[in-house]
Order: structure tokens, then sequence, then C-alpha cells
């Protein structure tokens, strides 16, 4: 099987003045489709220079990277708009929806930068049966700031995945959400994950990372530690059990 | 397309008081093109009109040379066409309809307890029919009436006025100029102010020999106006006429004339110079104005780049191309000036007949003006614009999705 992602001996060198920042020192990491991994580490560790390129919003400075059997180190900054455009679902911290449009409006973004473009209508088609996919087709007409963080996030999501990608990548996006919400959020990409999306998660959150089903841990711009989750968390099983807590909270 | 143009006027409309005063500028230019072009065009159709009523395919013949030495004698030369002149013109020139010498004089005409300091002419039987006069009531003095130096003249509608009162036939009336009674014969209709802003109307016409003999003693013409059989034969008589004057008047060969003949189209060449003049400087501020106008906007789309930094960010992650981001963002630029353009345009429809109307000065607003205007307020958006747009489209798009 063809790697969706596969870093070899992955550099990332920043210049801050004369100095020499290396974020990202030497990675070897594949990912097969079908994969949910979670990268953990402290701030600093490199991962979110790892996110980024994975991302293909930026280039490494050694090694190589390839997205889906394409050498992303040798696009052009176009060339690497497309393929985010075609290959890639962002799913953020902040959400990072346009305000004042609506969540439809919201979802077709992506398909606005399609080439070659698809109908107005196959769009908003397409939009729809996203939002409905995340649970949100009753809402499709409400701007984000009359969305709660939850629905907003299930926007974002369906953002991600209407240009049907081949990897979901998440930055912390349970970071913004209360734990319940964020169970719920974990359950959409167990979901997805479960019908053969490929997710990619950056947390600091080892309750989160449990709900994925590899974690690997970064430190220093290195890989320390790359496992399978033994003791998966599931996401109706985790709310039920939440559910349970609450009613004894309140019956005490 | 026309996702980018609902994205542009969504992002117009979310500050619309902050894009209304950043069109400002551009309305305010575009007005002063419209209204400034307006009042060159309406000066020059008045201009034309007032030739046009000096009657057709007319040559001017004046003594002095208007242009000799780069100083313009124009109109205050000493005469210097004789009666022999005038006749050898009448004999020899071919191609011609009419031709009537002109002396003028301004002396006080009475008539009754009334009177007026109009100017006399002195002209020929062929004068009315030259500069298009029509006759009101009665009719043109003859040939035999010149021959004779007969007391006889024509009134101008002011002139009788003054004299007569309003709408009052002066015909079969008697006028005294320099104590000398002349009977009125004609009474020609209004033609308004000329091209020089007198009035035409206020005119009493003798015949040439009465006004030399009996009123002013002259003995020479100040002008021959000279009708020609149509617009093509112009220059051959031009010239033919130069070449006879110059011979009757014995100038030698490299010499400048002693005289200069005009044609109708110099005339209106001549006075429109001023017209173009104020043109050209209406347009000078008016493009100050609009180049201030474009600063504003290229202000304002600067801010909005920099508000709109994340939107940027999430743009390019989900794919946007620079170029898209480029083209959203020149979009927007346009539609501010091509908006405030239109704004202009009509804000100078509307300003243009209260200056007709307040000042009297003659607008005309043309479609060249319209089409000029929108053109340039669009490409004012192009320019202006394009700076912010390359700004927005060079951003990376890590950083921009990581701006507060």
């Amino acid at each position: 099987m063809q790697p969706v992602i596969q870093l070899t001996d992955f550099r990332k060198t920043y210049k801050s003045g004369e100095v020499e920042v290396h974020a990202v020192r030497g990675v070897n990491l594949t990912v097969l489709p079908g994969e949910f991994v979670a990268i953990m580490g402290a701030s600093g560790s490199g991962k979110s220079t790892m996110m980024n390129t994975i991302g293909c919003l930026d280039r490494p400075t050694g090694g190589s990277f390839l997205l889906d059997g394409v050498d992303v180190g040798s696009l052009n900054r176009n060339e690497r708009a497309d393929l985010r455009n075609r290959k890639l679902g962002f799913v953020f911290q902040g959400f990072n929806l346009l305000a004042r449009t609506t969540a439809a409006e919201n979802v077709e973004l992506p398909m606005l930068y399609s080439r070659p473009a698809l109908p107005t209508s196959e769009q908003r088609k397409r939009a729809l049966a996203a939002l409905t996919l995340v649970g949100l087709g009753q809402r499709t007409d409400h701007t984000p700031s009359q969305l709660s963080g939850g629905q907003q996030q299930r926007v974002a999501i369906a953002r991600a995945l209407v240009n049907e990608p081949k990897v979901l990548l998440a930055d912390e996006p349970t970071g913004n959400l209360d734990s319940r919400t964020s169970i719920e959020i974990m359950g959409i990409f167990q979901h997805l994950n479960d019908q053969g999306m490929t997710v990619i998660m950056v947390t600091h959150e080892l309750d989160v990372a449990r709900y994925c089903k590899r974690i690997v841990v970064m430190r220093d711009g290195q890989i320390r530690s790359d496992e399978p989750v033994t003791d998966r968390s599931l996401a109706p099983a985790e709310l039920a059990k939440l559910e349970a807590e609450q009613k004894a909270v309140q019956l005490a | 397309m026309f996702a980018i143009l609902k994205i542009a006027f969504r992002a117009i409309r979310r500050n619309l008081l902050r894009s209304f005063l950043t069109m400002l500028g551009i309305i305010v230019g575009i007005a002063a093109v419209i209204v400034g072009v307006s009042m060159g065009t309406g000066a020059k159709a008045e201009v034309d009109k007032r030739i046009a009523s000096m009657g057709n395919n007319l040559l001017m013949v004046m003594s002095g040379n208007m242009s000799r030495g780069g100083v313009r004698g124009g109109f205050g030369a000493a005469p210097n066409l004789s009666p022999s002149d005038y006749d050898a013109i009448r004999r020899e020139i071919t191609g011609v309809v009419g031709v009537s010498p002109e002396v003028r004089t301004r002396a006080q005409v009475t008539a009754g307890n009334q009177n007026s300091s109009s100017d006399i002419f002195g002209v020929s039987e062929a004068y009315a029919d030259i500069r298009s006069w029509e006759f009101a009531s009665g009719g043109n003095f003859s040939e035999a009436d010149v021959r004779n130096a007969s007391k006889v003249c024509l009134l101008g509608t002011t002139a009788a006025k003054t004299l007569f009162g309003e709408n009052v036939d002066p015909v079969g009336q008697v006028v005294r100029v320099k104590n000398a009674p002349f009977t009125v014969v004609g009474w020609l209709k209004p033609k308004g102010a000329n091209s020089f802003g007198s009035d035409q109307d206020d005119v009493v016409l003798v015949p040439y020999t009465s006004a030399m003999k009996r009123l002013s003693g002259d003995t020479l013409f100040r002008s021959f106006n000279i009708q020609v059989e149509g617009p093509d034969r112009l220059n051959s008589v031009t010239n033919d006429l130069a070449q006879l004057l110059r011979q009757r008047h014995k100038i030698a060969e490299g010499r400048d004339d002693d005289f200069s003949i005009r044609t109708q189209q110099e005339m209106s060449e001549f006075l429109n110079a001023n017209n173009r003049i104020m043109t050209i400087l209406i347009g000078f501020f008016a493009g100050i104005s609009l180049v201030v106008g474009g600063i504003g906007i290229m202000n304002i789309m600067l801010v909005s780049v920099t508000e709109r930094t994340r939107e940027i960010g999430i743009r390019l992650a989900v794919g946007a191309r620079g170029r898209d981001v480029l083209r959203q963002f020149l979009t927007e630029a346009v539609l501010l000036s091509v908006m405030g353009g239109i704004l202009g345009i009509a804000t100078g429809f509307w300003l243009a007949p209260l200056l007709t109307k307040f000042f009297e000065f003659p607008t005309l607003i043309s479609n060249t003006s319209v089409i000029l205007a929108f053109t340039v307020s669009a490409v004012i958006g192009v320019v202006f614009g394009f700076f912010p747009a390359l700004k927005a489209a060079n951003l990376d798009p890590i950083d921009a999705l990581r701006y507060e």
C-alpha cells in the first residue's frame, strides 16, 4: 500500500538573524491510508513545524516529504496550493471560519478554488452533504456567531471534508472546547476514520490522543516514541461515562 | 467571477461608511471631470452657434495684419482697404456670392425723445444676405440707395426697442444720426450676442456711402465681408484675395501682408482656444483629485488587507493561489472606485445643469466624457488597488493563519 505521508530524514531549519534554529532534526515518519495518528509534544518540540510541512504550507529544508507519492519539496507555491485544495483538509484549534458568512458558504470555500470549478448548484449540494455528515444539516444558514464552539468546529470539519481529501489534518481541534464537546468532536473523527479517512492530529492532551490509534511523541525536533494506542477511548462509551458522572453529581 | 464579485460586494457593504468615505475622493474627482468637460463642450457649442449665426461660408478681410511681429493688431488697426479694392474684388474674384465693405462708427441715434448709442455699420446691400440677417418687417435697402448715399437704415431689435419701445414696428419711422434723418426701411430679427459677447442686435445698418459721406467722413474701409459659393471655394478665394490685395497694395515679395483674411473656422478656433485652456485647467485639478482619491483607496485597501490577514490565511490554507487572493482584492478596489465613478457621474449630471441655472454657464455633458470618466475610475481601481492586492497575495499562509 502506498503511504499517504512519507517523511524521510525530514529537517527544518529557520534562520533567525545570524542564529540557525533547528526546529526539526531528522524525522522519519510513514502514515498509511486509514491510520489515525496523534502527534504529541511540548511547545517547541517541532510538532507544529511538522504539521505545517505535512499541510504543504511549508517546505522541508532537508530530507524529503512525499504526500500521496508527490514530492512536495520540489513544488512551487501554486502547486502546493492546489495540493492543499485537492488532498488535504484542515481543522484548526480556533475554527478559523469566515465571520458573517453562513455555514454553507464557509464549507463551499475550498470549492471556490478548485480547478476545474464545479457548478454552483453542485457546490451547494456537496456543502450540504458535508454538513449533514457532521450533524449540522439543519443549521446551514447560520453564521459562526450564531453557532456554539462545537458547532463551529463541525462546520470546520465539514469544510475540511468537502473536497474529499486524502488526509484530514487537525491542529488541537479540541483545544477551545469543553470536555463534552471535545468527546463529540473526537467521535466525529473516529467515525470518519472508521469509514477510511486518514486523520493526523496534533494535541498535547493525552486524554484526547487516546481516541487515536497511534501516538507519536516529539521532543527537541525528533521523534521520541511512536506506539499504537492500547487502551483506546471510544467516543460513545466516553460520552455515556460522562453522562453517568454528571447524573451522580446531580443526585448527590 | 460572480462569486468574486459577491465577496467584494459583501466586503464593501460590511464597512459601508468607510467604503463611502473612500469613494468620496473618486466621486469628487469624477464629478469634476464631468462638470469640467461639460463646461468646455458647452462653451464650445455656444461659440460654434454664435459663429454660425454670422452666416455661412464667410471670409473676412481685415485691415492690418493680425499677427505681424507677434502682436495682434486685430480689429483696432487703421483702415487701409479702399473703395477701389472693393471694386477690384467684385470685378476679379470668382466664386464669390456677395461682398460688402464695412465701416463702423458709434454715434447717438435719436427718435422723438428717445436716444440710443448704437453701433452704426456702413455696409452694402449684400451685407444682410452675407450675414444671414432676416427681416421681421420691411426689407433691405437697394443698390440704388447705396449708389445715391440715401438716408435709409435697417434697425436691429435692441436699437429699435430702445428708440421705439418693445415690439413696435419701426419701419417708416425716422431716426436721426448726427442730426441727419434716416428713414427706417427694415426691422431685423434678433440674433443675440456675438462670439465676443456684444449684442449683435444693437445695430443700425446704413449704406456705406451714406456712413462715409454723412457720418464718419472715412474714406477707407475697416473690413470686407465676403460670402463664397461653398466651403470648397474658401481656400481658392482666400488665395486669390491675398494675391489681388498684395498687388494692389504694392507689397513687395517677402514682406508681410497689410491685411488679414480670416475664415469662420479660424475665428472659431481662435475663440475656442480660451475654452481649451479652461478645460485643460479643470482637467488638471480633477486629475489631482482623482489621484488623491486613488491614494485613499490604496490606503483603505492596505488597512483591509491587514484586518483580514486571517481570512487570507484561511483562503490560502484551503487552496487559494496567490493569484486568487490578488484577484479578490483587486476586484474589491476596482468595485470601490467604479462605484465612486458611477456616483461621481451622477453627481456631475446633477451639478452641470445647476451651473447653467445659477451662473448661466453653458454646459453640455458628452457621452465621451461619461465613458472617459468611467474608464478612468476603473483604471484608478486597478492602479491603486494593485499594490495592496499584491501584498495580500504574497502573504505567507502560516504567518497569516497565526495573525491575531
